[in-house]
């Protein structure tokens, strides 16, 4: 099973028509890779359905790297288990 | 004295192709864009042939992260306006941007973004619409995203009157050339109205011709065995901009745009006027604008859609201003081939007239084999003809009540 970083990156690559190896745990999603407001709004609903949660706070807020986006799907995973 | 407004650069997307030269061609050699759609999408459609258009790819003319950003009729108008924006040789980083503009008219705007997010929403719920929903479906969203792609600060909004959205967009800016608040306008029209939703719309009204077994045959304005228009996609843009600003950086010059003419119906939101006289007031309003008298023009490129109502109403509309002379003027409706891009026919149609202009050639109406006795003028059946042409009209009618009629002249100094 792909861990959460390898589907992190693959739907953040996705989303922005990028290389996967353009993006690692440090790159910042708006600043380094462009992103704008709505590619990150798309983003959410992607991890939504991928991980199956749902993302209530205003991630913007709080997410910069994709490193952050990693340890907050994680933490979402592990609390409902 | 109101400054003079001139064409200098094509661009189309149709479903005979994106190169105004090569459609231009098969148009004149009576080819039809026309086909069957065979995806399992469209079982148990009624009508089951459109004009899609089949060429096209969004990578020509969007980086590969946008274009799941901006819907099919906008990737049109992106495509037909770099082809226009090339051909003129405009570069817009040397104009200034706040006298620049882009007028892109659809009818319908992002109709497969409402469907598919539609979809989602039925299916898994509100918190699965993509953030683009709106952002694609505005019809507003071709003229916003050409604006972007040349840093225009002119208006950049839609004109949306139906299948009469590209006249009406193309005049608004010929009107803001002539009143001196803009020096370029990008302008035309775009439309991808080709969906499910789309299609079985218009199939409801039974405004479609369920000439499944024959598509190229299909669209046949003007014959007795019409059953309706085809629906079809694509965009048609032109540039326009006053003669100074054209002569200042010695732009190759296409054509003249010399008169417009707008009029509504207002009767019925869908059936037009039997008697066509709205309409033939609109084409009246044209002539005067452009100071024109009736022999002068000598083509006219109608709406001809292929319903029965719609075909009768523009030759009785073209019977009352022309008078006998309507009887002498060369007609066709190049629906023919491409079939009805609806709010884009009248952006591709008046390519097609310049063309004619520049070429000398004008084009048939296709199918054309067993005349309506109602319509009785000279539709040019089946065969393009050679003619001097100096001034053509070109009629957009569309639902809503909208009569817009262009014409356009062969520049002259």
């Amino acid at each position: 099973m792909a861990s959460v970083k390898e589907d992190v990156i693959n739907i953040i690559a996705d989303q922005l028509a990028l290389s996967k190896d353009q993006i690692n745990e440090e790159t910042d999603i708006a600043n380094d890779l462009g992103a704008d407001s709505l590619d990150i709004a798309e983003m959410m609903i992607a991890f939504e359905e991928k991980f199956d949660i749902s993302i209530n706070e205003d991630p913007a807020e709080k997410i910069s790297t994709v490193g952050q986006v990693i340890k907050y799907i994680e933490s979402r995973l592990n609390a409902d288990t | 004295m109101k400054p003079r407004v001139v064409v200098t650069g094509l661009g189309h997307v149709t479903p005979l192709g994106l190169s105004v030269d090569r459609v231009w061609k098969d148009i004149c050699l009576g080819k039809s864009g026309i086909r069957a759609l065979t995806d399992e999408l469209y079982l148990g459609f009624r009508s089951k042939i459109a004009g899609r258009c089949i060429d096209f790819s969004p990578e020509n003319c969007i980086e590969p992260k946008d274009i799941k950003k901006v819907d099919r009729f906008a990737q049109f108008a992106l495509s037909a306006a770099k082809d226009a924006v090339t051909q003129s040789g405009i570069d817009f980083s040397q104009e200034n941007p706040y006298r620049c503009a882009a007028m892109i008219g659809s009818g319908v705007g992002g109709l497969s973004e409402i469907e598919i997010n539609f979809g989602k929403l039925l299916e898994k719920g509100a918190a699965r619409v993509s953030p683009f929903t709106i952002p694609k479906m505005m019809s507003n969203a071709a003229g916003g995203h050409v604006s972007i792609r040349y840093g225009l600060h002119g208006p950049s909004f839609a004109v949306s009157s139906a299948c009469a959205s590209s006249n009406d967009a193309i005049s608004y800016a010929v009107q803001l050339i002539r009143h001196g608040v803009m020096d370029v306008v990008i302008a035309g029209g775009a439309e991808a109205a080709l969906t499910r939703l789309g299609l079985a719309g218009f199939c409801a009204m039974r405004a479609l011709s369920e000439r499944n077994d024959e598509p190229e045959k299909a669209s046949r304005p003007f014959d007795c065995d019409r059953g309706g228009f085809v629906l079809s996609e694509g965009s048609g843009i032109i540039i326009l901009e006053s003669l100074e600003h054209a002569k200042a950086r010695k732009a190759k010059i296409f054509a003249e745009m010399l008169g417009c003419g707008a009029l509504s119906d207002a009767t019925h939101i869908t059936q037009p006027d039997e008697d066509g006289t709205i309409a033939s007031s609109a084409m009246q309003n044209a002539l005067n604008d452009a100071g024109l008298n009736c022999e002068q023009i000598g083509y006219i490129n109608a709406h001809g859609t292929g319903t029965i109502l719609g075909d009768i109403a523009e030759t009785n509309a073209i019977k009352q201003v022309f008078g006998d002379f309507a009887y002498k003027i060369p007609i066709s409706s190049t629906k023919s081939q491409l079939g009805h891009l609806l709010g884009a026919s009248g952006g591709v149609e008046l390519v097609f007239c310049i063309k004619a202009i520049e070429t000398g050639i004008i084009p048939p109406t296709i199918n054309l084999d067993n005349p309506d006795p109602k319509c009785d003028l000279d539709y040019t059946p089946n065969h393009a003809r050679e003619a001097k042409l100096d001034y053509i009209l070109s009629n957009s009618f569309g639902f809503g009540g909208h009569n817009s009629t262009l014409i356009v002249g062969r520049y002259k100094d």
